[in-house]
C-alpha cells in the first residue's frame, strides 16, 4: 500500500518536474526581454543574469518612440488586420453561402477549384502576384496587402463546413416567409455558424498581424511598414543597443499579451480549428 | 448530387435560373479577388518558372534551361540540405514534445492549465519578436552561453555565428515555438479517445506506458498522421525565423528553399529562376498532399 503510495507521489513529481523545464524553455526567455527592457545597456550582459534590474532606465521606452515612428507602425498593422479580415468574413461568408446553401451548374468543379488552391503555399505563388501588383501599380500601396490577402479561398472553404452543418430547412422557412438569400445568409445563417466566423477570425486577424514575408515584399516606405517589419528594421539599425531593442520587442508584445489573458481559451482552439483543417 | 440531377435537365425553370443568378452574385466578390489573385499567379508561376524574366523588359522563352542550370547549382543543393535538415529535426522534436506535453497535461493535474497557456503563448508571439529575443540570447557572450559556462562547458558553441550550429540553433528555436500548437491539436485528439478504452485495459491490469502504448497511441493515428503533414509542409515554408536570426548565413550555412526565393527574386531580381525554385517547393508540398490523400483512407476513419 505505502509503495503504491510513494510511486504515485513519485509519478506526480516527475511529471511536474518536466512541466517545468519546458515552461522555463519557453517563458524564461520572455522574461529576460522583460527585465533587459528596462536595464542600461551596460548591465544588459552581466553575468549571473540579474532578472530584478539594480538600475531602472525609463528612457528606453521613450526613445523607442522617438527613434522610429512606432505608433506609425502600430496604426497600420491594426488597421490592415481589421480591414482585411473584415472583407474576408465578408466575402467569404457570401461566396460559402453560394456553395453550401444555393444550386447552380458547374457548382462541383468551382469548388473542387478553390480546393485545390488551397493547397498550393503563398511562398510558391508570391513572385506572379508581385508582378500583378506591379502591374495594377499597387506596389508600396497597404492596397496590395489588402488584395492579396482579402479573398482567401481558405475562409470559403472553412466557412462552407459549419454552413452545410445547418439543416436547410432553416433558410427554406425564412424563403417561404418571404427573406431574401442576402438577408438568409447574414441574419440567419451567419449567427448560426457563430463558431466558424470566430475562428476564421481570429485565425486570418492573428495571421495578418503576425505576417512578415508579405509586408517585406510589398512595402517600400517607412511611414507604410507594419509593426512586424518596423521591428526588423529597427533590429537591424540597433543591432548592438540590446535594451533598446528588448524596449521594442515588448512594445509590440503587449497587446497580445493582454488579448491572450482575455481570450485564452477562443484563441488557442480557434487557432487549432482552423489549423487543422488547413493542414 | 443536386448539381447532377441539375445537369441532366437541358431547361431550367425561371425560379431555377434566378437562384443561379443569385449564387453567381454571391460568389463574384470572392471570385474575382481569388482569379486575379490566386489563380492567375498559380498559373503565371508555373510559366515563369521556363523564362528568363528579370523584373524588366520582355518575357522571353527558354525552355528548360533554369531547371538544367538548378541541379548544377550548388547554392540550390545547400539550401534544399539545410531545410531537409530543418524539416527532419524540427518536426520530429516538435511533434514528439507537443504529444508528450499533451499526454501529461491531460492527466489533468493542479495547475494545468497554467502550464498550457504558458506552452502556447510563443504560438502567439510573431517570429519576428521571438525571433530577436533568441538573438540576443544566443549571442556568443550572451545569457545562454552564460550558463552553459556557469555548468562547466567550457567552450560553448557559438550558435548563429558557426557554420555548424546556425541551423541547429534555428531549428531548436522553431521548436520551442510551435510545440505548443501541436500540444493543442494532439489535446483535441486525446480528448475524443473514449473513457470506456482506458477502464477496460485498467481491468486488463494495464496501466502507465502500457496502456499509452496499447490505447492512446493506435487511437491518436489520426490526429498524429495529420499533425505530422502539417508540420511536414510548414518545415517547408520556413522563412521568417531565418530571415530575422542569421540571414541566411554565416555563408550559406542556414539558407532554406523560401529564402533561397526571396533572395533570387526579390534581391536579385531573377523572377524566372526564382520561380524555378518556386516549382521544386510546390513539387515537395504536392507529394506531401498526395501522401495524405492516400493516408487519409488508411488513417482516417471519419
Amino acid at each position: 500500500m505505502d509503495g503504491k503510495k510513494t510511486k504515485k507521489v513519485l509519478h506526480k513529481v516527475v511529471i511536474y518536474l518536466i512541466f517545468l523545464v519546458f515552461a522555463s524553455v519557453t517563458i524564461l526567455p520572455f522574461l529576460w526581454m522583460l527585465s533587459t527592457a528596462f536595464k542600461f545597456e551596460q548591465d544588459v550582459f552581466h553575468f549571473p543574469i540579474e532578472w530584478i534590474p539594480k538600475a531602472i532606465r525609463w528612457e528606453n521606452f521613450s526613445n523607442v518612440f522617438t527613434q522610429i515612428p512606432f505608433t506609425t507602425y502600430y496604426w497600420n498593422s491594426i488597421k490592415l488586420s481589421s480591414i482585411i479580415t473584415f472583407f474576408t468574413l465578408v466575402t467569404s461568408a457570401l461566396a460559402a453561402y453560394a456553395f453550401a446553401k444555393l444550386r447552380f451548374r458547374g457548382r462541383d468543379k468551382l469548388f473542387l477549384l478553390y480546393l485545390a488552391t488551397l493547397m498550393v503555399p503563398w511562398q510558391v505563388i508570391m513572385i506572379p502576384q508581385f508582378m500583378v501588383i506591379t502591374k495594377l501599380g499597387l506596389v508600396n500601396s497597404h492596397w496590395s496587402l489588402i488584395l492579396t490577402q482579402s479573398f482567401t479561398p481558405f475562409g470559403v472553404f472553412l466557412l462552407r463546413q459549419y454552413f452545410l452543418s445547418i439543416p436547410k430547412e432553416y433558410s427554406e422557412a425564412a424563403k417561404i416567409d418571404g427573406c431574401n438569400d442576402l438577408k438568409i445568409c447574414f441574419k440567419i445563417i451567419t449567427p448560426m455558424a457563430k463558431p466558424g466566423f470566430v475562428t476564421l477570425l481570429i485565425f486570418q486577424f492573428m495571421g495578418i498581424w503576425n505576417d512578415y514575408l508579405a509586408p517585406l515584399i510589398f512595402l517600400n516606405d517607412d511611414k507604410l511598414r507594419t509593426l512586424q517589419l518596423g521591428l526588423r528594421y529597427f533590429q537591424a539599425e540597433h543591432s548592438t543597443s540590446y535594451a533598446l531593442l528588448m524596449a521594442g520587442t515588448l512594445l509590440t508584445l503587449v497587446p497580445v499579451v493582454i488579448v491572450y489573458i482575455f481570450a485564452q481559451k477562443q484563441i488557442m482552439n480557434g487557432l487549432a480549428n482552423a489549423g487543422g483543417i488547413k493542414g | 448530387m443536386e448539381a447532377k440531377t441539375l445537369k441532366k435537365r437541358t431547361k431550367l425553370t425561371k425560379a431555377e435560373r434566378r437562384e443561379e443568378l443569385i449564387a453567381y452574385l454571391f460568389l463574384l466578390p470572392n471570385m474575382i479577388g481569388f482569379i486575379i489573385f490566386t489563380l492567375i499567379p498559380v498559373v503565371w508561376g508555373l510559366l515563369l518558372s521556363f523564362t528568363n524574366y528579370d523584373g524588366f523588359g520582355d518575357v522571353k522563352f527558354i525552355g528548360l534551361t533554369n531547371f538544367k542550370k538548378l541541379f548544377q547549382d550548388g547554392y540550390f543543393i545547400t539550401s534544399l540540405k539545410n531545410n531537409i535538415f530543418y524539416t527532419v529535426f524540427s518536426v520530429s522534436f516538435t511533434l514528439l514534445f507537443g504529444l508528450l506535453l499533451a499526454v501529461l497535461l491531460q492527466k489533468k493535474l493542479k495547475g494545468s492549465m497554467a502550464f498550457k497557456t504558458i506552452f502556447f503563448f510563443p504560438q502567439l508571439t510573431s517570429s519576428v519578436a521571438f525571433g530577436i529575443i533568441f538573438v540576443c540570447l544566443f549571442r556568443g557572450s550572451g545569457p545562454i552561453n552564460g550558463v552553459l559556462q556557469a555548468i562547466g562547458v567550457e567552450n560553448p558553441p557559438k550558435w548563429l555565428t558557426s557554420t555548424d550550429w546556425s541551423m541547429i540553433t534555428i531549428t531548436i528555436v522553431s521548436v520551442i515555438k510551435n510545440m505548443g500548437y501541436y500540444m493543442v491539436l494532439f489535446l483535441a485528439g486525446l480528448q475524443t479517445i473514449p473513457v470506456d478504452l482506458y477502464e477496460a485495459s485498467s481491468l486488463d491490469g494495464a496501466s502507465g506506458w502500457k496502456q499509452f502504448k496499447a490505447v492512446t497511441l493506435p487511437m491518436l493515428s489520426p490526429t498524429t498522421f495529420l499533425c505530422s503533414i502539417m508540420c511536414l509542409i510548414n518545415s517547408f515554408k520556413v522563412f521568417d525565423l531565418v530571415n530575422i536570426m542569421t540571414d541566411g548565413g554565416p555563408g550559406r550555412s542556414s539558407n532554406v528553399l523560401v529564402y533561397r526565393i526571396y533572395q533570387e527574386a526579390f534581391v536579385n531580381y531573377k523572377f524566372g529562376y526564382a520561380s524555378t525554385y518556386a516549382v521544386v517547393l510546390f513539387l515537395i508540398v504536392f507529394v506531401i498532399t498526395m501522401i495524405q490523400f492516400r493516408g487519409q483512407k488508411k488513417w482516417v476513419n471519419y
